[in-house]
């Protein structure tokens, strides 16, 4: 009876974890992705609809501050390496409030931008509303869109790999499986998965 | 009786202070197991790390919420998600330094993936993160959020309710 108990609270756990999760804000994969209009580094505005021969983009928000972006910025700038030939090129958004996080700043992006000489744009999303809309909640935060026509359909979220502390112990490349699906045409086996990260500093209402 | 209740309360004391200072390290297996106890303690599990900036000014505020509810059936439970490879250089020197006395665990799982879904479906991987949860109530609460100190008392009072 007890056992019966214990295990129609699990149930009803999981049912409620569940309804929250659907009515979370932010995307999902299969959803169309907005285009933006943000500042990069070197003053211009960027969309993706810039790029017209892009058969996607690796959109990763993430910062210059937090050290689990900073474990994964060599990573970052690797994946670029190898996509953006590919047609899908890395696209960076640093969502962090300067105000609450100085090291955030558009003067420091431009500073760690050209120090580590990122081949991509590295983008700030000054309003935060880019974020909100992805539903970023931490960086580093992945989404691969894949162009559909005129639109960009979000393609996988979540982490780059298994590893944080050390990529040459990474046993599974989340990220890059999914890439290897894509680019064959096919929604991504694993689709969506979780990873620990700094919690995106937002405006203090 | 009320000599061996006294012994036992002194024990207790004495255990107290030596318990802010160690860090056990446990696999996600044990933190399940801490966490489903059918009895009807409320535990309010805040996932941090030394690294966590947020994480870090809010911790006082657990403790003042230890110190506010001790002799209630309410306990802290502090889990670290430091690497492992940090508990002796960063986590127990931080720990002791600010003197904490709840209890902090140090959850040694490398793959988020694996093992944050069974923890709690809600989270989705920002730091800080704290549950509040019940199981013989059948209740559960989830924040993926700085609290403040009033933001904190006020939510678990709103839980207890």
């Amino acid at each position: 009876m007890k056992k019966l108990l214990s295990l129609l609270a699990l149930c009803l756990l999981a049912l409620s974890s569940f309804v929250l999760r659907t009515a979370s804000p932010g995307y999902q994969v299969g959803d169309k992705a907005v285009d933006f209009k943000l500042k990069n580094v070197d003053g211009k505005l960027v969309s993706l609809a810039d790029n017209k021969a892009a058969k996607g983009y690796i959109v990763v928000f993430t910062c210059n501050t937090c050290p689990y972006a900073k474990a994964y910025e060599q990573r970052i700038m690797d994946l670029n390496t190898k996509y953006a030939p590919q047609g899908y090129s890395v696209v960076a958004i640093n969502p962090n409030d300067p105000a609450v996080v100085p090291g955030d700043a558009f003067a420091e992006m431009q500073k760690r931008a050209k120090e580590k000489k990122y081949a991509f744009p590295y983008l700030q999303d000054e309003s935060q509303e880019i974020a909100k809309q992805y539903g970023a909640t931490r960086t580093p935060h992945l989404y691969v869109l894949s162009r559909k026509g005129a639109d960009f359909v979000v393609s996988y979220i979540g982490a780059i790999d298994d590893n944080s502390e050390d990529a040459k112990l990474v046993k599974t490349k989340y990220l890059e499986n999914a890439m290897t699906d894509i680019m064959a045409g096919k929604p991504a086996t694993v689709n969506s998965t979780k990873a620990i990260g700094c919690t995106i500093k937002w405006k203090k209402a | 009786m009320s000599k061996l209740l006294v012994l036992a309360l002194a024990a207790l004391l004495l255990a107290l202070p030596g318990r802010a200072q160690q860090v056990a390290v446990i696999k996600l297996p044990e933190l399940q197991k801490r966490l489903s106890q059918p009895n009807d303690t409320t535990y309010i599990v805040n996932f941090w790390a030394t690294w966590c900036a947020p994480c870090v000014k809010e911790l006082p505020h657990f403790e003042q919420l230890g110190r506010t509810y001790a002799g209630q059936k309410v306990k802290v439970l502090l889990v670290s998600t430091d690497y492992v490879s940090q508990l002796e250089k960063k986590v127990k020197p931080f720990v002791a330094k600010r003197g904490l006395k709840s209890e902090v665990v140090l959850l040694n799982e490398t793959d988020p993936n694996s093992w944050m879904d069974k923890v709690d479906t809600q989270w989705s991987g920002a730091l800080p993160f704290t549950m509040m949860l019940n199981n013989k109530r059948q209740k559960r609460a989830t924040f993926e959020k700085e609290f403040t100190q009033p933001e904190l008392t006020a939510a678990l009072q709103q839980f207890l309710k």
